[in-house]
């Protein structure tokens, strides 16, 4: 862009001569996998380049979505939030809970999402506070989420409320295409995410407290309020996305979204978000939950290829990115 | 200063107070609960009880928490060591269930090897990933915990795997010298750790290398080659716990066999006194952390609480331990100790 003396530039110039920052290339990388992944199915399976696989695709992984968009947060100011999976059983099992005993969906709804921001709170209260590190602390979040689910019952209790069942299946059409709300939901809060963090001071912040936190200190920031503040978002979308899989699978289990904060960190990775804090972006981590349920569904419709494949796939994605990433910024210093 | 403090004190000050103390507390609540609960008898040779139970428990745990404890005092973590037992119970049997003779000790000595061969080979890997390619622990590791147990299932092909050689069984069931095989494998294992760190100067280089892994380069330590030499260890470690617990059920369930093991063994860690920060270990606080880690298994649901509430208490423990820690929560403390009531407060923030 640099070389561009003209100064009326036609439009068709300034698109011929437009190179993306290098800021976004991890995104760019992850959106060509994205693409070239659903080329490859295209053209091996039929049936599989209907644009109803990717709307199926975002309807199947709106709660992921939504937990990486929370991930995303906590991993750019250089922490991590492994209670995310437990968070989603206990609202599964709040709202299950709740319901059985007669309470309005609006309430139960209520009930959860406060559950969720206490929890994100409370971890945030002892990362920041106590100098514990968020490893360990969310990891003590982990066990407290799958305990207290383990408490209220150690049964499955299936979701029978009307409201609930009503929203679970409300689907918008585009002609012979359709979308479930909760994948509606799961896109909104893709769109929070990014507004927060490209164009708000609590965004910055985020950004400066990933890059270096006694610079952000130093610069009199609000670092302890954006550091408690991010897994307080982490742990409000970890409930959001606990019931977005309530409305999805219309049950509370204690074994439910076993594992699923290694989906969500791997998503978060993959889209491009450096572990280390400072780098990366909301959309980045949607397009990485893409390309993980992507491969899923490549698996599925192969059908030769068992699950189990999707789990190696998704190591091998995780080791490229973070070798990537490493000798990325290496060069860099 | 150690020299002027009188031996009641310098006990006081003692590393290993707090755990030893947190497990003789769980201990007196089960005699309340269950005033047999200490009674050990012998029958057909073997020891039979609570205790012996808990000791045998303990040993998965214990085995891969020594490994950890390694790792930790180099400022890593190794999140890979449940999914590393996955695997390496997915090779011991499917190895056994292929070979001619199932039930021949010759089998089960090959599946052994070959498994733990296996673990040792993982364990270098999360170890070239943090030494040469200067991943963060935490992130290197991360990566064998997602894939490695969908390696495992693909090691099984997606079943459960069952055995039957008398000899593997023997790992979590026999008995030696009246002791549970397992936690006798355990022990000589924490013996042999024991050994090589505090005899040697070895235990004093991982420090060094968790104080500053760049400053100990300098002073001529090979940084490189210790860390990679504890994440293979911390495999190994793996390997033969995950081979316990296989053998414990003769079979092998990729999906939960050593689910959330990691987790108990950083607790384990944690709780005896290792600083998550690197640079200070201690094995024998280990040896206490896993054994507490048993007992509080067995206590739950012998003072009437379901044991899937076990997670909760895990999560109060491992919170009150980290305050315990954290300098900010101490000087908090500290503030308060200059009042009159001092045992007493000092106790009720550890209890």
């Amino acid at each position: 862009m640099s070389t561009a003396t003209v100064p009326a530039d036609s439009l068709w110039d300034r698109v011929r001569g437009y190179t993306p920052s290098s800021r976004y290339y991890p995104v760019l990388a992850t959106l060509a996998l994205f693409l070239g992944l659903f080329a490859v199915g295209g053209v091996r399976y039929e049936g599989f380049a209907d644009p109803q696989v990717l709307l199926s695709l975002l309807i199947d992984n709106a709660f992921l979505i939504v937990l990486a968009v929370g991930m995303t947060f906590v991993i750019l100011t250089g922490g991590i939030d492994l209670s995310v999976g437990s968070v989603v059983a206990l609202s599964t099992m709040i709202a299950a809970r709740t319901l059985e005993m007669g309470w309005s969906p609006y309430l139960s709804i209520a009930a959860v999402l406060t559950t969720g921001i206490l929890f994100g709170l409370l971890m945030g209260l002892l990362i920041h506070y106590f100098d514990i590190q968020p490893f360990i602390a969310t990891l003590a979040g982990l066990f407290l989420a799958r305990g207290l689910t383990f408490l209220i019952s150690v049964e499955s209790i299936s979701i029978k409320d009307a409201t609930f069942t009503e929203f679970a299946f409300k689907t918008v059409r585009f002609g012979d295409y359709y979308l479930r709300w909760t994948a509606i939901v799961a896109l909104l809060v893709v769109a929070v995410g990014a507004y927060v963090l490209a164009r708000t001071r609590f965004g910055r912040t985020v950004y400066a407290i990933g890059g270096s936190e006694s610079s952000a200190m130093l610069m009199g920031l609000r670092v302890a309020f954006t550091k408690v503040g991010v897994y307080v978002i982490s742990g409000f979308c970890a409930a959001l996305g606990g019931l977005l899989f309530s409305f999805y699978i219309l049950s509370g289990n204690s074994l439910h979204a076993v594992g699923t904060e290694l989906d969500a960190i791997a998503a978060v990775v993959i889209g491009g978000t450096l572990l280390t804090g400072g780098r990366g972006y909301v959309v980045g981590s949607l397009l990485g939950v893409l390309v993980l349920g992507l491969i899923r569904v490549l698996i599925s419709f192969d059908g030769t290829l068992s699950s189990y494949w999707v789990r190696i796939i998704t190591g091998a994605l995780l080791l490229a990115f973070v070798l990537v990433q490493r000798f990325a910024t290496r060069r860099q210093r | 200063m150690p020299e002027t403090l009188s031996p009641a004190r310098r006990a006081l000050r003692h590393p290993l107070l707090w755990p030893v103390l947190a497990l003789a507390v769980l201990l007196v609540v089960n005699v309340i609960a269950t005033p047999t609960f200490l009674n050990i008898r012998i029958q057909d040779g073997h020891l039979y009880g609570n205790l012996v139970d808990i000791v045998r428990n303990s040993a998965p745990v214990l085995l891969i928490a020594l490994g950890m404890t390694l790792v930790i005092a180099t400022r890593g973590i190794d999140l890979s060591v449940g999914a590393i037992a996955a695997i390496a119970a997915a090779v011991a049997c499917t190895r056994i269930v292929a070979a001619g003779d199932e039930a021949a000790l010759s089998t089960a000595v090959m599946a052994v090897t070959y498994a733990v061969v296996v673990c040792v080979l993982l364990g270098a890997w999360n170890g070239f990933l943090v030494s040469v390619a200067g991943i963060q622990p935490i992130i290197a590791t991360l990566i064998l915990m997602v894939a490695g147990r969908g390696i495992s299932m693909a090691i099984t092909d997606g079943q459960i795997t069952t055995v039957n050689n008398p000899y593997f069984s023997d790992l979590a069931s026999g008995y030696v010298l009246t002791l549970p095989v397992a936690f006798i494998l355990a022990l000589a294992v924490f013996a042999l750790t024991a050994l090589l760190t505090r005899r040697t100067a070895l235990g004093m280089l991982i420090e060094a290398v968790g104080i500053n892994p760049e400053a100990s380069r300098l002073a001529g330590v090979r940084a490189r080659t210790i860390i990679w030499t504890v994440y293979a260890f911390s495999g190994f470690c793996a390997g033969v716990a995950g081979l316990v617990i296989a053998a414990n059920t003769n079979s092998v369930n990729a999906n939960s066999l050593g689910l959330w093991i990691e987790l108990d063994a950083i607790l384990a860690v944690v709780i005896g006194g290792t600083s998550l920060a690197g640079g200070r270990f201690s094995l024998t606080g280990t040896l206490v952390g896993a054994l507490f880690i048993a007992t509080l298994a067995r206590t739950i649901p012998n003072i009437g609480i379901p044991s899937e509430a076990n997670y909760l208490f895990k999560a109060v423990v491992v919170i009150a331990v980290c305050l315990l820690q954290s300098p900010r929560a101490r000087a908090l403390l500290r503030v308060r100790r200059r009042g009159p009531v001092v045992p007493v407060l000092a106790k009720g923030t550890a209890a």
